[in-house]
């Protein structure tokens, strides 16, 4: 059961996007968010929006969990559009007491909103169509070349995914040692600071304990079973790109010059 | 005076991908002063039924009522149900956290607002039940064996002085040993205190000795709720939700079988004993 509890958004469903091999799925999100900034024209976004829109149908993961990501930098947002809006020097079109807003402060900033939005959106979609493992394991192959370089892209590789896998065990006991805590007429909310953080000594103290525990139980697994660094190891599923990863960087290219098309034919 | 509950369904994680069912319309009234079994396997829902037996969970869906009273009504006090019904977790050593055995087992008790020496005085009279030594109390908790530490931990809930009893696998991980001794305290202090135990395992044979009676879980919803006799009748539906019935059951099947006029009921190795010196003498 805990297996299937991943952090981050990762939304279990069984589609393209989801099977598709994790480089391609970080190259491509790159290349999008790269794309966007790259091409500055309305015509180009209007394209933007349409291979999004597909990539998101074919994910199958609800329009909503997309959008929840957003609600984390509304704020920013926010901010970006207005400074935007009425910092930026150029003919003016309104103005509001003291502010001016300019033509060319009203294009920045609509070009600002879309640029975040599908930039959150974009990487949203990997997210959650990719679970954190996959990706760590994406970005080892993606990045061995660096090992070239002394760069060690499998150690690091391997404290982000056992970090990763942490996160929700420790959560997990989180919530157990509370409860625990909590049947011995603990109280974790009523009081001022210091009488929280007081309180918060009875679960801190077995979290850490167990964390020590289960990193020392882990470590003990991990030689017993010979592991002793990423020199000549191989996998159990090594990642490989199969046809449907083809299709995509094709689709990835045909994307991009319909982009460039799109903002040299229309010019807007 | 009992616990009871009516129509119980709980959810996890509603409204997410990860959304699954763990309780399905339970109905069940413990009365005071009974040593009841929760056997089912392993996500069968029996650690989620108790937590909400002391309020840890809020049902989704139905009623907990303690003592006639709904424990989810507005003005209830959730601080005091808990003092009331002591829940000792799985693996309950993991949550101790003071410098010494003792403090720690004074934590329960000082957080019900009672004053020094009632405190202290709870806490030893818990740790002389668990058979705890004196020479352990001032030790850290770090330093017992898995057994002690399993007591003093026991102790924690006890020192509460509730009025129900629930442990969760209280003999996981423990040897042969260690697990009848404990049992044994559990049973001796229901005997004693006329406290309602509620005992939760995944083990048949722990629980058949002891318990008047076996609440047996299976995918969220309760398959049997009878006497021990009555449940191990059906030990074929039994294994095929993973469980068994005790082994000296099966013993005396066979024994039945091969023509031993043997008492089919007998539960523990007691029973099963005299039954079949009962025969035997029959036939000599």
């Amino acid at each position: 059961m805990i297996r299937d509890i991943t952090i981050g958004q990762y939304y279990p469903a069984d589609s393209v996007i989801h099977r598709l091999d994790p480089r391609t799925k970080l190259v491509a999100t790159l290349v999008f968010i790269i794309s966007l900034f790259l091409f500055r024209s309305f015509a180009a976004y209007l394209v933007a929006t349409a291979f999004l829109a597909c990539v998101i149908r074919a994910s199958k993961v609800p329009f909503r969990y997309m959008v929840r990501g957003l609600k984390a930098v509304l704020i920013l947002l926010l901010i970006t559009v207005l400074f935007n809006m009425f910092l930026t020097p150029g003919t003016p079109l309104v103005r509001i007491w003291k502010l001016t807003i300019t033509r060319e402060g009203l294009t920045t900033a609509v070009f600002m909103a879309i640029r975040l939005t599908y930039l959150i959106i974009g990487s949203s979609v990997m997210t959650l169509t990719t679970t954190p493992n996959q990706l760590t394991d994406g970005l080892e192959k993606g990045l061995r070349p660096l090992n070239k370089i002394h760069v060690p892209v499998h150690e690091v590789a391997m404290i982000m995914s056992i970090a990763l896998r942490f996160i929700p065990i420790l959560l997990e006991e989180t919530d157990k040692i509370m409860k625990a805590q909590m049947a011995r007429g603990a109280d974790f909310e009523s009081g001022g600071i210091l009488r929280k953080a007081k309180s918060m000594v009875p679960l801190l103290v077995p979290l850490f304990i167990s964390a020590f525990r289960r990193a020392n139980d882990l470590a003990m697994a991990m030689e017993a079973r010979g592991y002793h660094g990423g020199e000549g190891r191989t996998r159990m599923r090594p990642l490989q790109y199969h046809r449907r990863d083809g299709a995509a960087y094709l689709s990835l290219l045909v994307y991009l010059l319909a982009m460039y098309a799109a903002k040299r034919i229309a010019g807007f | 005076m009992s616990i009871k509950i009516e129509h119980l369904n709980y959810i996890y994680s509603q409204g997410t991908a990860y959304e699954k069912q763990a309780l399905t319309d339970i109905n069940l009234e413990l009365p005071d002063g009974q040593f009841a079994g929760v056997i089912g396997h392993t996500g069968s829902g029996k650690s989620t039924l108790i937590q909400h037996l002391n309020g840890l969970i809020k049902a989704t869906e139905g009623t907990v009522y303690y003592n006639g009273e709904n424990i989810y009504a507005e003005n209830y006090v959730m601080k005091d149900l808990r003092s009331r019904v002591g829940l000792v977790f799985q693996y309950p050593e993991y949550q101790l956290f003071e410098v010494d055995v003792f403090t720690d087992v004074c934590f329960g008790p000082k957080n019900l607002g009672l004053p020094k020496e009632e405190v202290e005085k709870r806490a030893y009279e818990a740790l002389r039940q668990v058979g705890l030594k004196e020479k352990y109390f001032k030790k850290s908790p770090f330093e017992l064996s898995g057994g002690q530490k399993r007591r003093a931990a026991i102790a924690g809930i006890l020192a509460m002085q509730p009025e129900v009893l629930i442990l969760d696998e209280p003999t996981a991980g423990l040897d042969p040993r260690g697990r009848d001794d404990i049992l044994e305290q559990i049973a001796r202090l229901h005997a004693e205190r006329g406290i309602t135990v509620v005992l939760v395992s995944h083990s048949m044979e722990d629980i058949a000795k002891y318990v008047e009676r076996i609440i047996v879980m299976e995918k969220g919803r309760v398959r049997f709720d009878d006497t021990p006799k009555k449940v191990f009748e059906h030990d074929r539906e039994l294994e095929q939700i993973g469980l068994a019935a005790p082994q000296v059951t099966y013993v005396m099947r066979e024994l039945k079988n091969r023509g031993m006029d043997v008492d089919l009921c007998a539960t523990t190795i007691d029973e099963a004993k005299q039954s079949i010196l009962r025969c035997m003498a029959g036939r000599g």
